[in-house]
């Protein structure tokens, strides 16, 4: 018989409408370079506290003493003097869809963003390039109590409660892009859950970067207190630029006694990006934080989620999904610190890389001393669709205590040709078995992905498979 | 009877450069059933996978027709397309595949048409109730945790709703208790007419008992030495294949 199954490569996912880029007008431009004079300059030009310039020049100074991390993959293609750290778009805060301008609008159109208002979500909170221009939340949240805004105002409206959180999960001498991004963030989103409330209907966020060489440094925090609970959702989609962009948010996530926070992202950059966001929850008590992560898009991803579970019985739930295709290299991950006795992790990862992309699973779990029968599973699986693509897990486990359940388990592996030949006997072509393969090895982690975004990931994953018979 | 379904000629086939069918020769008509059997390591296995074009098993001489076709050449999928189904002897599993929308897929490829999903679920549920399947299953990934007489349940189901001209059953009888095998042959008992045939290969007649073999073959060291009845079955069974070897 002459059929011969040659190594199949998936092509380049077809971007479609992620790649749109507006002509847009800019009210307000840095200089490229980063120096206190601009760190003034973004200050003043936001009407924020006086603690808050304290804050941003205090993490400029820690900036400019750091290193870059040396666990940081090689980003020598990211040059920090040409990133325009601050764009402001011509518009001001818009408080319903039909004050929207008609570019930004019609990018969010094609985003199909009103139309999943319109259906499940409480409140959109899009952010174009370094400001919300939109922003809703169902009056009935509001009646409740919950707060749902941009960071800005926040800032304004609850400076008390922003100041007493401001960067005290995620510290200017983390790490350098931490600094950085204290001394130049901008924008983002502000939930305040009160005591006590349940929020059925997840809140969703947007984030998009559209001007060339921009970064974005947007600041998301959310506040969970005793017994209440929201699943808040956040995407992310950019159009693909030559020069490189940088983005380095940071989310600050707090989980009171008994709450519960369900954090979902779909990061889904353009290539040309640097991800360096950085991701911290502190969970109290009985608490439970939950990640679903998802990772497609950018040149260089390093996004490490972590928990911090400080309560007795405290929980974290990690799921994540790393795509990374050509010219790629996501470096992902998630990170436990268990505090406290009986406090419960479970993280469980898989990663796909095709076309010499490189996925690698960095993670880390820490027993402190005082967490006795504190208990962690980690599991990795790794998926490689050909011969040049890499795929790595790099876990770090320290354990103080003596009292605990600990299981790591990791897998790297192919798809078979024993599977695919199955698959075929039932009529099904190769691409196809390939690309069904694929997806179920995916399914654990998109059934918990909300619907749209598990669409958005199976339509990243029907990529077409170039077959080759002969 | 006496249409053509399926004609090996000459056939040859290698695994890892070393040869295992060495000249097989078999003609199945439309309605027909045949029976296969053989010592272990005859080329029983490689004969079903010949067939279906498992690309792991080479062709180097010989020709397989199908259905007034020359399908030596053909990819695996347009066999399957064209109306040959293949029960595995060890069904692998497929996590994160459910085996209803496995089963609507491979269905979806073999009529050239979607289905609709309710139509399709009132079918399945239907065979698999005949199979006494239990339905939950069907929202189960493809033989995950399944016992081996349930992932043989799961391949005579695919064979019943995928409906193919030639089925070729390796060893599905194989490791299942009584009642397992009793399920696995009013299975295929009530899927097999006039129209399509079926090709059985065991080692013992107990999958027969539902079943009436119009030809039985032994398969000795990559040839095909004897051909007879139905008859030929109960003689294997007292007497094994000692009597054939010399003839290989």
């Amino acid at each position: 018989m002459a059929e011969k199954l040659k190594k199949s490569q998936i092509a380049d996912v077809d971007r479609g409408v992620y790649d749109i880029k507006n002509d847009f007008e800019y009210s307000y431009k840095s200089d490229a370079g980063l120096t206190e004079d601009v760190i003034r300059e973004i200050w003043e030009n936001k009407n924020e506290p006086k603690w808050m310039l304290e804050a941003r020049l205090k993490s400029l100074e820690i900036y400019n003493q750091l290193d870059i991390p040396n666990w940081v993959p090689d980003i020598s293609g990211l040059h920090m003097d040409n990133i325009v750290t601050y764009v402001k778009p011509k518009t001001d805060m818009k408080g319903s869809w039909d004050e929207v301008p008609e570019d930004i609008k019609d990018t969010f159109d094609r985003l199909g963003i009103p139309e999943a208002e319109k259906t499940t979500l409480a409140g959109v909170g899009a952010q174009y390039d370094s400001e919300m221009v939109y922003h809703s939340l169902q009056e009935d949240l509001k009646k409740q109590g919950v707060v749902y805004m941009d960071m800005e105002t926040a800032l304004n409206e609850y400076e008390d409660i922003v100041h007493q959180y401001w960067m005290t999960l995620i510290k200017p001498t983390d790490h350098k892009f931490a600094a950085l991004h204290g001394a130049v963030w901008s924008s983002g989103s502000f939930v305040y859950i009160p005591e006590g409330v349940q929020v059925d209907i997840p809140l969703q966020s947007y984030f998009r970067l559209n001007a060339p060489g921009a970064g974005q440094f947007e600041h998301t925090m959310i506040i969970v207190e005793k017994g209440a609970s929201v699943h808040f959702i956040e995407g992310c989609s950019a159009p693909k630029y030559n020069v490189a962009n940088l983005h380095a948010g940071a989310v600050e996530l707090f989980v009171k006694e008994n709450a519960r926070l369900r954090y979902s992202t779909i990061e889904n950059w353009s290539k040309n990006m640097y991800n360096m966001n950085t991701k911290r929850a502190l969970v109290d008590k009985n608490g439970t934080i939950e990640w679903v992560s998802g990772s497609f898009g950018s040149h260089v991803s390093c996004l490490y989620p972590t928990s911090i579970l400080r309560g007795e019985g405290a929980h974290c739930e990690f799921t994540g999904v790393t795509f990374a295709g050509e010219g790629q290299f996501l470096d992902t991950g998630s990170g436990v610190v268990h505090a406290a006795p009986y406090t419960t992790s479970n993280v469980n990862t898989k990663s796909i890389s095709k076309s010499g992309g490189a996925a690698i699973y960095r993670g880390m779990v820490n027993i402190e001393k005082n967490a006795d029968h504190a208990k962690s599973t980690v599991s990795c699986e790794s998926l490689m669709l050909d011969e040049i693509s890499q795929s790595d897990t790099i876990p770090s486990i320290k354990v103080d205590n003596d009292n605990v359940d600990l299981g790591h388990e990791a897998k790297i592996g192919r798809i078979s040709d024993e599977a695919i030949f199955y698959l075929m006997t039932r009529g099904i072509s190769e691409e196809e078995a390939r690309a069904m393969l694929v997806r179920g090895f995916v399914e654990p982690i998109s059934k918990e992905l909300p619907l749209e975004y598990a669409v958005e990931m199976n339509n990243l994953i029907s990529l077409e498979l170039e077959g080759s018979i002969g | 009877m006496g249409d053509k379904l399926l004609q090996v000629s000459d056939l040859h086939v290698s695994v890892d450069e070393k040869e295992i069918l060495k000249g097989i020769n078999l003609t199945i008509n439309k309605g027909e059933i045949h029976v296969v059997m053989g010592t272990n390591g005859a080329g029983k296995s490689t004969l079903a996978n010949a067939i279906m074009g498992n690309p792991q098993y080479t062709v180097t001489k010989g020709n397989v027709w199908f259905d007034g076709q020359d399908i030596t050449d053909k990819a695996v999928n347009d066999r399957g397309k064209a109306g040959i189904f293949m029960s595995f002897q060890s069904p692998i599993s497929i996590p994160g595949i459910t085996v209803e929308n496995f089963i609507r897929t491979a269905k979806s490829m073999v009529i050239g048409k979607q289905i609709r999903a309710l139509a399709f679920k009132r079918e399945l549920k239907a065979k698999m109730d005949e199979l006494s399947f239990d339905t939950s299953y069907a929202q189960r990934y493809v033989n995950e945790g399944f016992s081996g007489g349930e992932r043989k349940k799961n391949e005579i189901l695919q064979m019943s709703i995928l409906d193919p001209k030639l089925a070729i059953l390796d060893e599905t009888d194989s490791g299942l208790d009584v009642d397992a095998v009793r399920i696995v042959s009013e299975g295929v008992s009530r899927f097999h007419n006039e129209n399509n045939s079926v090709l059985i290969i065991t080692h013992h007649n107990s999958i027969l008992q539902n079943l009436k073999p119009d030809f039985v073959h032994i398969l000795i060291n990559g040839k095909i030495v004897k051909t007879g009845d139905a008859s030929l079955v109960n003689e294997i069974e007292q007497n094994g294949y000692d009597a054939y070897k010399t003839l290989a």
